[in-house]
């Protein structure tokens, strides 16, 4: 929609520019599909041409501004890159536009990029306005339903993902078909056999539950108790009750198939 | 840096926050449609570099020196079509059209494996009027126009399909109106208040800004927003603005500006003390003797109709009864969610007549209640709609052109009000939410001995239809079925919520939920099968129909063809599916009736013109919004005057070209603007004059059956419903275009279906909509949508011309209580709260 209040594009941005105001511009998806009426510039990134997937010996590195459709085009082959494109929403049209970085800083429970980013041990790459940089895990990155550990003028450069991917289990619990996510469960089997189960969508921001190895259905029941009732989400797109209990079968079956 | 649109360089540069929606259509493009505005609908996909993106959410300033194709752009220069818009228009993959254009474009863009794969890859698509099925046909290349013999009868294509498909049909707003002003309002945030003042001061000193509009500058005149022929059928509540606001949502001030962006700034700057006054949220809380009033300044309960009312002796056909069943049922609000927004734009022609051009069903009862509110005599005001994408009843109402008719009126100068989608969601209206309790008896041996319905009506801060609504949703429901001993207590109340109004099956639907649960279940308990048990009680051929209450008497039943339906019913069983290891398969059926036409009146008027060289040109009143009684309306001209529908140019849905249309709702396209028709193309054939005219007033009435049948599957683990098999039968008399009939069907089955499994609008508990756009709304998407086989019962009505009867809104009715009675049979609970999501259904079956 048109962002009536907005007066100024800044292109491309840079850290260091944001004022009060301002908004960062990843691919417009996100910002364009509401009223921002306090919004008065947009400092658009990706013009800044940072090059989506870098692979270096130690990882790899996806820009913020990376397209949905890049990283599914480029790292696709991953069955759990393409089950997390797929567990969006949105349309293969909306990936053409969307960028990683836009879903992870608009910190939905079920942006699929925060389960992705989550699951795979990915760190968050974050430029403060005077260049300075640290890192934040994805996993806590997200720290509630639309919030973030992002302060003023500060931006989301990039996610860094570890060089193996390791093997996956997921599984996805939803109302309707393709709708909205409702449960996205990832299960991770380290070669050295450590078992990590992340827990998203069902719940206000992403848990991550480690393991040394595949635990017993005990020992998984006992450690999903940590997730209080209150921690899933309770909106129209599942009740908490039924969220929770999915969490517990799918994460059984994620338990099962990665202990095979 | 200029934007290359359709292979021409455009230089102006686009605004810094402006989408490539709003660009593209100020630069002419209007084919790229506003659906949702918010990266849903896909009405508004076009292409960038060759890649699809939705435009709304699109930056414009992105697209400068990139390369734009809109649907205007797909055809070749010579003009022919592109393959994909030739398969749309041969499948006839649209009704109302609004989100073609969106999905040619799609589809255009699809890779092989996208197309193997449909309901993802249009996840992103969203129709409200289809069902998917005629859009899948386009996508598979599947032709369904087909001509031969008579034009009645033929699978003829609507005539608009050429502009639907290419961009270039008219909807609303798709047209250049020099030196607009842009109408934007502000809303009540409080469930009921009075307003105090309105400081405009700030508001008026934002650069742009002509007008502000309060209650002070609003007619004292009360109307109802609900358009009948009988105006006396609603209360008259409503004022333009009020000084009191009675729902969140509430219009409160509007502004008037020389662009959007001005218009909403000074919104944001106009001051307002409100008293908050105590509200009322819920109907039963709105009984009570000390609730809150809604309408204090009026009256002095909350009621806005009722009926209480009896046939034979209720208490002695329970005592005859071996069985009794008694449950209660809730339907929620559901949006109509017709892809064009309301609105409207309004100018002075030349003359100094008021023009309103308006997404409306009802051009001539909106210019009755214009000239009525302004004392501006009927010539005086001219209400026209171009091509109108979508209504479902929604457009049944006059929304937004009184306050457009006010601005103009005032600043003298062309004036533009279209919702936005968050306004459709809590600034227009809703299906009524209704509790339904429903008590019956049965004898074993089948008889149906007493039927008792307590029905409790929500219409929301505003009447709009609220007595109606419950009048009618009480009666063919019932009157289906010959039970000797039955009574009905229904009452409707304000609250302060937001308002009910028309809406597809106009109450007959959330009543037909809640009875033909009830009988589904007690055929269970009386050990009878659920169709023999219908076959025992419904109306036969030469029975009266009766229901508790008066009713107008011109209805009757001239064609029956509810026995074929229930066979075809009956025929169902000996189908087979497979259900995936361990889920729980389970069949249901359920059946309704409706009136053809309402009752009190309902009249069009038709003008056929020979205009030389075998054409002819014929007005007619009713709007065009993909019920398709246009293509119908071309069909029995050209039979009854000897040619082919394509020599038939249609005037319509303007208050210039006939004297009269009460409009296109109460399911009247085909059995009261078609006898129009048929009459006027008789009177110009049998006179040989230069014109021939017709008129109809509606009345006597037929009624029209369907049947709805569903097998189902369910995952005890996660409450995942899946439709393994859904058969509609449908008596609409004689079949006029089959194309088209089954689209209706297969559209209504579709959109009861969104309200069955998946639709509610939500308030939260200040009475605020908390679902305000279609992520949180959720539309069926084509992956939702089963295919649904349509039959025909072969029947000719003796009213209906040439034996046609309705068929638009009815398809809709007895799809919720075939599917609860579905899912009764595999989970072995009785669900009687709609939508049955899974999680929903889950809680059911594990008591949680």
């Amino acid at each position: 929609m048109d962002l009536h209040t907005v007066t100024e594009v800044v292109s491309p941005a840079a850290p260091g520019m944001w004022r009060p105001g301002d908004a960062w511009l990843g691919g417009g998806t996100a910002l364009f599909g509401e009223p921002r009426p306090s919004i008065s510039r947009l400092l658009d990134l990706p013009s800044a041409g940072w090059p989506p997937i870098t692979v270096r010996d130690d990882g790899l590195e996806i820009a913020a501004t990376c397209t949905v459709a890049t990283l599914f085009r480029t790292l696709g082959t991953y069955d759990v890159v393409a089950q997390c494109c797929h567990a969006f929403l949105a349309s293969f049209k909306i990936w053409n536009v969307a960028t990683v970085g836009g879903n992870l800083c608009a910190a939905l429970p079920a942006g699929p990029m925060i389960s992705l980013g989550a699951a795979l041990g990915g760190m968050c790459r974050l430029l403060d306005p005077s260049g300075g940089e640290r890192f934040v895990p994805v996993a806590g990155f997200v720290t509630g339903e639309g919030r973030t550990v992002l302060r003023e003028g500060e931006l989301l450069r990039s996610i860094e993902l570890p060089a193996v991917i390791p093997r996956t289990a997921f599984r996805r619990g939803s109302l309707h078909r393709h709708g909205r996510s409702a449960v996205l469960l990832i299960g991770a089997l380290d070669r050295d056999g450590a078992f990590t189960l992340t827990v998203t969508a069902a719940t206000r921001r992403p848990w991550v539950l480690r393991f040394d190895e595949v635990p017993s259905p005990e020992g998984l029941d006992a450690a999903l108790r940590a997730i209080g009732p209150s921690d899933y989400v309770d909106d129209v797109h599942g009740h908490p009750a039924w969220r929770a209990h999915l969490t517990g079968y799918y994460a059984e079956q994620i338990r099962t198939e990665l202990s095979r | 840096m200029s934007v290359e649109i359709n292979g021409t360089a455009h230089e102006r540069a686009p605004r810094p926050g402006q989408c490539l929606r709003t660009y593209l259509r100020e630069e002419g493009c209007t084919g790229v449609k506003k659906g949702c505005d918010a990266g849903d609908c896909g009405a508004c996909t076009v292409h960038v570099d060759g890649e699809p993106v939705h435009s709304c959410v699109y930056p414009a300033f992105r697209a400068q020196g990139r390369s734009v194709t809109t649907i205007e752009g797909l055809a070749s220069r010579s003009g022919e079509l592109h393959p994909t818009q030739q398969a749309f228009l041969d499948a006839q993959g649209f009704q109302c059209g609004f989100c073609t254009a969106g999905l040619i474009m799609t589809t255009a863009a699809l890779t092989d494996e996208q197309r193997a794969d449909l309901p993802r890859s249009l996840k992103g698509n969203l129709c409200r009027c289809t069902g998917y099925r005629a859009i899948g046909d386009a996508v598979a290349g599947t032709c369904n126009v087909r001509s031969s013999g008579p034009a009645v009868g033929s699978s003829l294509g609507a005539p608009a399909g050429p502009q639907v498909v290419t961009g270039s049909a008219r909807y609303t707003f798709d047209v250049d109106v020099p030196g607009v002003l842009h109408l934007k309002v502000l809303r009540s945030p409080y469930a009921h208040a009075r307003i105090v003042s309105v400081d405009t001061a700030d508001a008026l000193r934002v650069p742009g800004v002509e007008l502000v509009l309060t209650h002070k500058d609003a007619p004292e005149r009360l109307f109802s927003t609900a358009q009948h022929e009988n105006v006396a059928e609603d209360p008259a509540d409503t004022r333009v603005l009020d000084d009191v606001v009675r729902f969140t949502g509430q219009r409160v001030a509007a502004v008037v500006a020389v662009s959007e962006a001005a218009a909403e700034e000074a919104c944001r700057r106009l001051h307002v003390r409100y008293e908050i006054l105590p509200a009322v949220l819920d109907p039963k809380s709105a009984l009570a003797a000390d609730a809150p009033l809604v309408h204090g300044d009026k009256q002095d309960d909350n009621l806005v109709g009722e009926l209480h009312a009896s046939l034979g002796d209720a208490d002695a056909g329970f005592a005859a009864a071996d069985e009794i069943y008694e449950a209660t049922f809730r339907t929620p609000r559901v949006q109509h969610a017709a892809l064009e927004t309301h609105g409207a734009v309004g100018w002075l022609d030349e003359d100094g007549r008021l023009v309103i051009r308006s997404s409306t069903q009802t051009p001539f009862l909106t210019r009755r209640a214009v000239a009525s509110l302004y004392d501006l005599p009927p010539d005086r005001v001219r209400v026209l709609a171009g091509r109108v994408g979508g209504g479902f009843g929604g457009k049944q109402e006059m929304l937004a052109e009184d306050l457009v008719a006010l601005a103009v009126l005032r600043t003298g100068r062309p004036v533009k009000w279209e919702f936005t989608r968050p306004e459709q969601f809590f600034g227009a209206t809703t299906r009524h939410p209704f509790e339904v309790t429903v008590k019956a008896g049965a004898a074993r041996d089948g008889t149906l001995t007493a039927m008792q319905l307590s029905v409790l009506v929500d219409t929301g801060a505003y009447g709009n239809h609220g007595a109606s609504v419950m009048f009618h949703g009480c009666h063919e429901s019932v009157a289906v079925y010959k039970c000797a001993n039955m009574r009905t207590d229904a009452r409707t109340v304000y609250t302060n919520t937001v308002p009910a109004g028309a809406f597809r099956g106009y109450g007959l639907g959330q009543v037909t939920f809640a009875v033909e649960s009830v009988l589904d279940e007690l055929s269970r308990r009386i050990g009878m099968d659920p169709v023999l048990f219908r076959e025992l009680n419904v109306v036969r051929d030469g029975d009266d129909l009766t229901a508790p209450g008066d009713h107008v008497d011109d209805l009757g039943i001239a064609s029956y063809g509810l026995d074929q339906c229930l066979e075809r019913m009956r025929a169902c069983r000996d189908t087979a599916d497979t259900a995936p290891d361990g889920w729980l398969v389970g069949e249901g059926m359920a059946i309704a009736m409706i009136a053809a036409g309402p009752p009190g009146g309902h009249f069009a008027d038709a003008t056929i013109r020979a205009l030389g060289s075998g054409r002819f040109e014929l007005s007619v009143g009713t709007a065009e919004f993909g019920n398709g009684s246009t293509t119908v309306h071309a069909q029995i001209a050209a039979d009854e005057l000897g040619t082919t529908p394509d020599k038939i140019v249609i005037r319509q849905s303007d208050t210039d070209v006939v004297r009269h249309d009460t409009g296109a709702f109460a399911s009247t396209g085909v059995v009261v603007a078609g006898e129009a028709v048929l009459r006027a193309a008789r009177d110009l054939r049998v006179t040989g004059g230069e014109a021939g005219h017709g008129h109809f007033d509606g009345t006597p009435r037929s009624v029209a059956f369907n049947a709805q049948w569903f097998r189902v599957a369910v995952d005890p683990a996660t409450g995942e419903l899946r439709i393994l098999r859904s058969v509609h039968s449908a008596d609409a008399g004689t079949v006029m275009n089959p194309l088209q009939l089954r689209g209706q069907i297969e559209g209504g089955v579709a959109q009861a279906l969104g309200a069955t499994l998946s639709e509610h609008l939500d308030l939260d508990a200040t009475g605020a909509v908390t679902t305000t756009t279609f992520r949180q709304y959720h539309l069926p998407t084509y992956a939702d949508t089963p295919a649904t086989e349509v039959h025909f019962a072969a029947t000719r009505d003796a009213i209906g011309p040439l034996g046609a009867k309705s068929m638009s809104e009815s398809p809709y009715n007895p799809v919720a209580p075939a599917l609860a009675n579905a899912l009764r049979d595999a989970i072995g609970r009785r669900m009687t709260e709609i939508p049955f999501t899974a999680d929903r259904i889950w809680q059911a079956m594990h008591h949680r």
